[in-house]
């Protein structure tokens, strides 16, 4: 095994980490806020990759094949707000009875999780669909013989960039986000302040459902999409969010960082699901030690 | 300003509110007194709508408010300083303090008055540290500052002095004062510390097992009734 088998499994690991991270920051900032672990959370990532396939077939009937790079570039922030549409109806109508309830809402959001696949199938079939890439992310950089790093998989390192600085803007830099991060920390002060904590709530969900979208339409440059896209990375996701500790920004990223990495290396050096298996029992030996994950909050108790 | 009436409640399984009754006039201060674990905080928490009393009603400024939501309380004038001052741990002092605009009438994309610098002087250099690194009595100020912003027409302490430095009580007490000389906001004073409540209070309420067992002009508060119901 080369170097640059390695180092190009490495950087693919980095696009994987990109979108585990998107995935992972709306599950970290949902669990963080209303205490409820969405298990649809995935079905949210699968609707933003089918909105770029229905825009991209809508588009190649309208303008003819050339138009997927114009229809790609729309459909981005379109997965994002027909997924965060999609998350404001759900908290609207089930979600919001199942705060501070994790076990109900395990379950309850694993039935929509199936509801929604199972729409996905009766709306576009079983079979996975393929989405073709825009012809200006085809073919990548040459770093050295025998490394190339496609377009494809940079475009989504620095959409990722994009949104992880769109959230942070949001979060530190305007009321919205203050007001998130209050409800966050005491929902019941928060409340006796004035803060509408069922609206930030609501917001919240919606925003996180948003990122998944957009993670979504990463997605669908990776490879072809289906009714269970969402359940290849909801899992990963998971384990994004408990290893790097919930509700900090820092904590996903570093998690999503070190699950993105690892996995396919270790896929490299063993098999595909034995990978898997080191990279769990790693990451539960790591837990053992540390059960908050790789970041948690310090700060002096408060007196 | 303030009308209580025969209000009930319970608090899990422990504390409960028998049939209060209490009235708060518009800018005076009210101690309610009594023993640990009479209900004093409950009382306080029912008020500001964060738990639902199984019967009786508030009215507040001409208005029922018993159903109404803390945020819509909070909103309405009334302001809350809760027992251990819950400011918010990983907030800056300055995003605390914005966070009580919330509930000011103007609303959004106020700036923080520069008149509460002249009551929290300390509070100025301290404005990008975060809250929960901050002192006992830092936080006090803060808590103070922060419900002061949103200018509550009715104010709930609950237990102000406890787990703080002298000078910063102190500090306390002149703040207190300084409100009551302004006479626009009525204060309900939940407080353990006897003489820093009556020192400050225009009446006084006295708890007893969930029940109201006293009451009256703090000047006619008799040593009888301090030794039937408030020593240990």
């Amino acid at each position: 095994m080369g170097i640059e088998t390695l180092l190009s499994q490495v950087f693919n690991g980095l696009s994987l980490s990109s979108v585990l991270l998107l995935v992972g920051l709306g599950l970290s900032i949902t669990f963080g806020i209303m205490g409820v672990i969405n298990f649809a959370h995935g079905e949210f990532l699968m609707v933003g990759a089918y909105v770029v396939y229905v825009l991209q077939t809508l588009f190649s009937k309208l303008y003819g094949h050339g138009a997927s790079g114009v229809s790609f570039l729309i459909s981005i922030p379109l997965s994002f707000f027909v997924a965060a549409f999609l998350g404001f109806l759900l908290e609207k109508v089930l979600i919001r009875f199942l705060y501070g309830r994790p076990y109900e809402g395990i379950l309850a959001t694993w039935g929509c999780s199936l509801i929604f696949q199972q729409m996905a199938r009766n709306i576009f079939g079983a079979n996975n669909v393929d989405v073709a890439s825009p012809k200006w992310l085809a073919g990548g950089v040459e770093v050295m013989p025998g490394l190339q790093l496609p377009y494809n998989r940079l475009f989504i390192l620095a959409l990722t960039t994009i949104c992880v600085m769109g959230i942070y803007f949001y979060l530190y830099r305007t009321a919205q986000g203050r007001r998130m991060r209050a409800v966050m920390q005491n929902r019941d002060m928060s409340a006796c302040l004035g803060i509408r904590t069922r609206k930030v709530d609501t917001y919240t969900f919606a925003l996180g459902s948003g990122l998944a979208g957009v993670a979504g339409s990463a997605v669908s440059l990776l490879g072809s999409i289906g009714p269970s896209t969402g359940q290849n990375y909801i899992i990963d996701a998971f384990m994004v969010v408990v290893l790097g500790g919930t509700g900090r920004l820092a904590g996903t990223i570093a998690g999503a960082l070190v699950m993105g990495v690892l996995n396919p290396v270790f896929e490299l050096i063993s098999t595909s699901s034995m990978g898997k298996v080191i990279l769990f029992i790693l990451v539960i030996l790591f837990l053992q030690g540390k059960p908050q994950g790789l970041f948690s909050l310090k700060t002096r108790a408060l007196d | 300003m303030l009308n209580i009436g025969q209000l009930n409640c319970s608090y899990g399984e422990t504390t409960i509110l028998r049939n209060i009754n209490l009235t708060i006039p518009a800018g005076k201060v009210m101690a309610l007194m009594g023993r640990n674990g009479v209900g004093k905080t409950t009382l306080l928490k029912t008020i500001m709508g964060l738990l639902r009393p199984l019967a009786g009603e508030i009215f507040f400024d001409g208005q029922e408010i018993t159903h109404w939501s803390p945020e819509k309380r909070a909103r309405g004038g009334i302001g809350y300083v809760p027992q251990g001052r819950d400011i918010f741990p990983y907030l800056t002092v300055e995003e605390n303090l914005l966070l009580g605009l919330e509930a000011h009438k103007a609303g959004r994309g106020m700036a923080i008055p520069d008149g509460i610098f002249d009551l929290f002087p300390a509070l100025k250099s301290m404005l990008l540290r975060k809250g929960g690194d901050l002192s006992g009595g830092e936080q006090q100020q803060l808590a103070f500052a922060r419900v002061l912003v949103s200018e509550p027409k009715l104010l709930l302490l609950d237990e102000p002095t406890e787990g703080i430095q002298p000078s910063i009580v102190m500090q306390i007490e002149n703040t207190i004062r300084f409100i009551k000389e302004q006479g626009t906001i009525s204060i309900l004073l939940v407080e353990q510390y006897l003489e820093f409540a009556l020192r400050l209070a225009d009446y006084y309420y006295i708890m007893e097992k969930g029940s109201i067992v006293s009451e009256g002009i703090t000047n006619d508060l008799s040593k009888e009734v301090i030794v039937n119901h408030l020593t240990v």
